[in-house]
């Protein structure tokens, strides 16, 4: 080996423990791109090969009833590929050794086949056979929420009538990866499900024999969607149609549309924040790595070698503690990408991971992160190159040594003389000290980038579930009902208070852009569902007009004094025109508002209610719930389930509940691995700094203890300029963290939720901690290695 | 034998050079004119701050004029490129210096090799170490070798590549009297069996008595060139 050669792995070897810093910021911001971006690959690859292979359809519409031949003129229409007609019922059911409301929908599966469209993949047991009429396939979500098994039996509600069924198969569909209640806002697998029987026996307990009411459409290449829905609404309109709709609109998909877009933009803003910190502190911690080679740097040339070889040897040092860093990082990532994908996995139902590790993305992020390296060392030798070798040969201390202002401010004079040693030489070196600060703050802020969001989502559900929402249950009614139906609910043992809402699915239309929602009537005096302002404060409903959330308003390029085209889904299908009002601020979901009294005027119906929202509690009051106990609640939930017109029964505990096991725990564990490898790139760059002080200026701390300083006094100087250093920094860091914060807010806006941007004083406290017990631990090192300094060697080698 | 009965290795011609500081200007070199030829070891005497460092760098090819010529055999020096520079000091001069500037990293053997591997004709390490008589420290690092030591290796590190001149400054700057000897023994062993042309720069007037011609220079000013008609072998010099 040439003897460069060995210096070089020598020298490695040597600055170990500072390399493995430097390769731990470059292991941080490398896992987090290959993870991040591998998992969102996964999903998405996931995703559009289930829909593929289990053929999901490309146009839905569910309406009242068709006669079945209508199939056939359907399949002729220019455009189709395929149609698969269904029956579709709400069913509510009760679970052995259960109280709870548990609520679905069941769809039918043709007899004897495999469906042609909408296939489901069964993962055990098998389809229903059509010639029994007691068989029943649940989805596997609803069967682990509620420990179900093959030949498990369960009493179902269809239409009003009690029918027991055998559970013969547990499947997913690709209709369903994001399995939630309409109008719901989170899964809650335990008390909403899909499930499926087939065809005949269906039709026959829905006395839906001959017809169907539900279809799903398959077009051929090319053809046009738009036009197909105007067709497919002209025909189905005299069988009740409720319009139809693409995958755009198709609820699942559109969730999942909403959650990768959202995890795309945190996939991408962490790795670009993350990557930028650690190039940054790459560049600083390998220019300073160098220029504390200037003397070899200068030998090396004197006997000859040219720059470019220098720069090459030095190249090399910094290639290969990169390359450890990069392949450290690709390891950490890969291996966090399977287990976040799997973690999805919990959420998203699909049968399988298709796991995608594209090599592109590999490449990319390891070609970014040698550039910068390589640029940063190229600029550190060229700078010790540049000085002729003669100059670079005597000790690097050119320094004029001035007294700084405040030191000419007399400011200084109560400091002891460590004291002013430290601030001066950070005065003498501002550039230097510059960098060290401006690498801790990174350090600070990049921790709370990962860190708010936990704040942030509770903010997000007390205000959504205890500002905005206050009801305990939420009912929902089969069919619109008059107000007279809360009359039977308010006199149910239990139930402290009840309240009505009208709820539309409505087509919005502003322009050329529409939106598909519920619009919601709620009464003008309502107490348990609030409508927020920009301040988040409740605010009275206009009499008549729309309130949109501010999120809704921009997606339809709408202000308050437009008039929007409001086309119910329901019913006659009749379009009216109201004006938009006023904005709300809104954090889950995206549905309009108007006053209940309004809202039935318009619709040209009577008082009118599709769900009610309840308050539990002993006394007729408005906040009794205190001292009711879930027996007695469990009690309610049964009468509740038992009334006939009850389609669905929503408790906001468990909608809590699972929102905290469900989206929150996926986004929250994504941005916990973020805030640990942050931790990683904060402890990297402080040990960093820390390590390049120490070489930076060992043979000074060494002739001071030549001189007679004591351990202690010695490593006060370069200890209290890591105080000060980071004390300067931790400040600066939350300004950088506060703005890196408000970066990923604004990325993380979905039609699902929007996160708000709350940074609570632990925020702080967390992100500064951990620089501080960085400081620490590595103050502590640098105090145990300058008891080890060499001061014979100083001796020897200078005056 | 007359030194101008030899080839000139180097002639340097009005040679100043001006540091500047800001406020103040620095002159280290005023006007030097200088002649070295083939063959002989020069001391360069003079006072801390004469200017003795920076015209041995000039000569090195390490630093430049302010103003003034050097020529290296038919090469003009002050008109060279850096990459010019780069390969005169690589095929052609060898350094000393005070301090002796040995790579931690690598031992005694490879801190010559450093040198050989990209030098045109060189002898080999062991044989570089043996000239300054090291063999038995030959894979021992830097810091495991005294400072006399540590300066034989640097001069071993000089010579390895057969230098037309070596130039050292202050090479015993650092030493005590004893280990200083052996230093100086070394570098006329090379100047004897290789005959480099060899630059001693040193504020130690005994140490003049060991060179053929010495040079003194005083606040950048050269104000004397002795001929010395009795050299003192190393062995004889005590200070
Ligand atoms: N890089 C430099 N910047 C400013 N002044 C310098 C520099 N190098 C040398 N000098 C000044 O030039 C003069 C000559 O220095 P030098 O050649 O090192 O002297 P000597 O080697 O004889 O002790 C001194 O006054 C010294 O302070
Ligand atoms: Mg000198």
């Amino acid at each position: 080996m040439r003897a460069l050669d060995i210096k070089l792995w020598r020298e490695l070897w040597h600055l170990r423990g500072q390399a493995a810093a430097i390769a731990l910021v470059i292991v941080g911001g490398v896992a987090v791109c290959i993870m991040s971006l591998s998992t969102l690959d996964t999903l998405v690859q996931t995703r559009d090969s289930y829909y593929r292979d289990y053929r999901l359809g490309d146009l839905f519409v569910s309406l009242k009833r068709a006669p079945n031949h209508l199939q056939q003129q359907i399949e002729q229409l220019p455009g189709v590929a395929e149609v698969e007609t269904r029956v579709v019922a709400a069913v509510s059911l009760q679970l052995t050794g259960s109280d709870e409301p548990a609520t679905g929908l069941l769809t039918s599966i043709p007899d004897h086949s495999d469906a042609r469209l909408n296939r489901l993949y069964i993962r055990s047991g098998r389809l229903a056979d059509g010639r029994r009429d007691n068989e029943l396939v649940v989805s596997d979500a609803f069967a682990e929420a509620n420990k179900l098994q093959i030949n498990d039996t369960v009493v179902a509600v269809i239409n009003g009538k009690h029918k027991r069924l055998t559970i013969v198969g547990i499947a997913l569909s690709p209709e369903y990866i994001y399995e939630i209640a309409p109008g719901a806002i989170v899964p809650d697998y335990k008390r909403y499900g899909v499930m499926w029987m087939a065809r005949t026996p269906l039709s026959t307990a829905y006395d839906m024999e001959g017809a169907f009411n539900d279809l799903v459409l398959k077009l051929q290449p090319g053809a046009s969607g738009d036009d197909m829905i105007d067709r497919l609404d002209a025909l189905l309109k005299r069988y009740g149609g409720r319009g139809a709709y693409d995958r755009d609109d198709q609820l699942s998909n559109r969730f999942l549309h909403e959650e990768f877009v959202q995890l795309r933009n945190m996939a991408v803003m962490f790795p670009v924040i993350f990557l930028s910190v650690a190039a940054f502190l790459l560049n600083v911690v390998v220019s300073r790595l160098i220029s504390t080679e200037r003397q070899q740097i200068a030998v090396l040339k004197a006997f000859g070698y040219r720059n470019a070889a220098v720069g090459w040897h030095y190249a090399q040092l910094v290639l290969l503690i990169t390359g450890f860093g990069i392949l450290g990082g690709y390891a950490l990532g890969i291996w966090l990408a399977r287990g976040l994908s799997e973690l999805y996995m919990d959420y998203y139902r699909f049968p399988f991971l298709l796991y995608q590790f594209s090599p592109l993305v590999f490449i990319a992020v390891a070609a970014i992160t040698v550039s910068v390296a390589m640029l940063a060392t190229l600029r550190a030798v060229r700078a010790a190159a540049s000085l002729p070798p003669a100059q670079a040969m005597r000790e690097q201390s050119p320094e004029n040594f001035r007294l700084f202002w405040l030191e000419r401010a007399g400011l200084l004079r109560i400091l002891s003389p460590s004291g002013r040693m430290i601030l001066r030489h950070m005065a003498r070196r501002p550039l230097k000290t510059l960098s060290s600060i401006c690498g801790l703050a990174c350090a600070c802020g990049i921790m709370m980038v990962g860190n708010f969001q936990m704040d942030a989502i509770d903010t997000m559900v007390y205000m959504q579930f205890s500002v905005a929402q206050r009801d305990d249950v939420k009912v929902s009614f089969t069919e619109p009902v008059s107000s007279a139906a809360l009359y039977s609910l308010k006199s149910l043992p239990g139930v402290a208070y009840v309240e009505g809402v009208r709820e539309v699915p409505v087509q919005l239309r502003y322009q050329h852009r529409s939106y598909r929602t519920s619009l919601q009537g709620i009464a003008r005096d309502a107490q348990l569902q609030k409508v927020l302002d920009a301040d988040l404060q409740p605010v009275g409903l206009p009499e008549s007009g729309l309130l949109l959330p501010e999120r809704l308003a921009s997606i339809l390029g709408a202000k308050p004094g437009d008039m929007l085209t409001v086309e119910v889904l329901e019913g006659d299908r009749q379009s009216y025109q109201v004006p938009l009002k006023a904005m709300t601020k809104q954090f889950l979901g995206v549905s309009a508002y108007m006053d209940l009294q309004a809202l039935n005027r318009l619709m040209n119906e009577g008082e009118s209610l599709s769900s009610a929202l309840i308050k539990l509690g002993p006394f007729e009051s408005m906040d009794s719930s205190q001292g009711f106990d879930a027996q007695q609640a469990s009690t309610v939930y049964r009468r509740l389930r038992e009334m006939p017109a009850v389609a669905g029964i929503s408790v906001r505990q468990s909608l809590i509940d699972s929102f905290y096991e469900t989206l929150a725990k996926s986004m929250l564990t994504f941005t916990f691995i973020n805030t640990l490898l942050g931790g990683v790139i904060a402890f990297g760059v402080v040990y960093n700094t820390v390590r390049i002080m120490l070489s930076e200026r060992g043979r000074e701390l060494a002739s001071l203890r030549v001189l007679g300083y004591s351990h202690n006094e010695v490593a006060y100087i370069l200890l209290g300029e890591l105080a000060l250093l980071t004390l300067l920094a931790i400040p600066l860091g939350f300004l950088l963290g506060a703005y890196l914060s408000r970066l990923m807010v604004d990325q993380m806006q979905t039609d699902l939720y929007r996160v708000p941007l709350v940074l609570e004083p632990d925020t702080f406290a967390m992100s500064a901690l951990v620089v501080l017990v960085a400081a620490l631990i590595s103050g502590l090192m640098m105090w145990h290695r300058l008891g080890k300094l060499d001061l014979v060697e100083v001796l020897k080698t200078r005056e | 034998m007359a030194a101008t009965d030899r080839q000139c290795v180097f002639h340097a011609a009005e040679l100043s050079k001006v540091y500047d500081m800001g406020e103040v200007q620095v002159h280290a070199l005023r006007g030097v004119n200088l002649e070295l030829y083939d063959k002989e070891l020069v001391v360069l005497l003079g006072p801390s701050g004469s200017g003795k460092s920076t015209l041995l760098n000039i000569l090195g090819g390490l630093d430049t004029a302010s103003s003034g010529t050097v020529r290296y055999h038919e090469r003009e020096l002050t008109q060279a490129t850096e990459k010019e520079l780069t390969h005169y000091r690589r095929y052609h001069v060898g350094f000393v210096f005070q301090f002796y500037n040995l790579i931690p990293s690598l031992t005694a053997r490879e801190n010559v090799s450093i040198v050989t591997e990209i030098a045109r004709d060189p002898m080999s390490a062991e044989q570089a170490l043996a000239l300054v008589d090291l063999q038995g420290r030959i894979d021992h690092f830097p810091a495991q070798l005294s400072g006399g030591e540590q300066q034989r290796v640097a001069i071993a590190r000089a010579i390895a590549k057969r230098p037309q001149v070596l130039l050292c400054d202050e090479p015993t700057g650092a030493l005590d009297s004893s280990t200083g000897v052996v230093v100086l023994e070394a570098l006329q062993t090379v100047n004897q069996q290789l005959g480099t042309t060899t630059v001693v720069i040193t504020h130690n007037a005994a140490i003049a008595e060991m060179a053929d011609r010495v040079i003194i220079l005083a606040d950048g000013h050269i104000v004397e060139v002795k001929q010395n008609s009795h050299k003192k072998p190393p062995t004889e010099i005590v200070w």
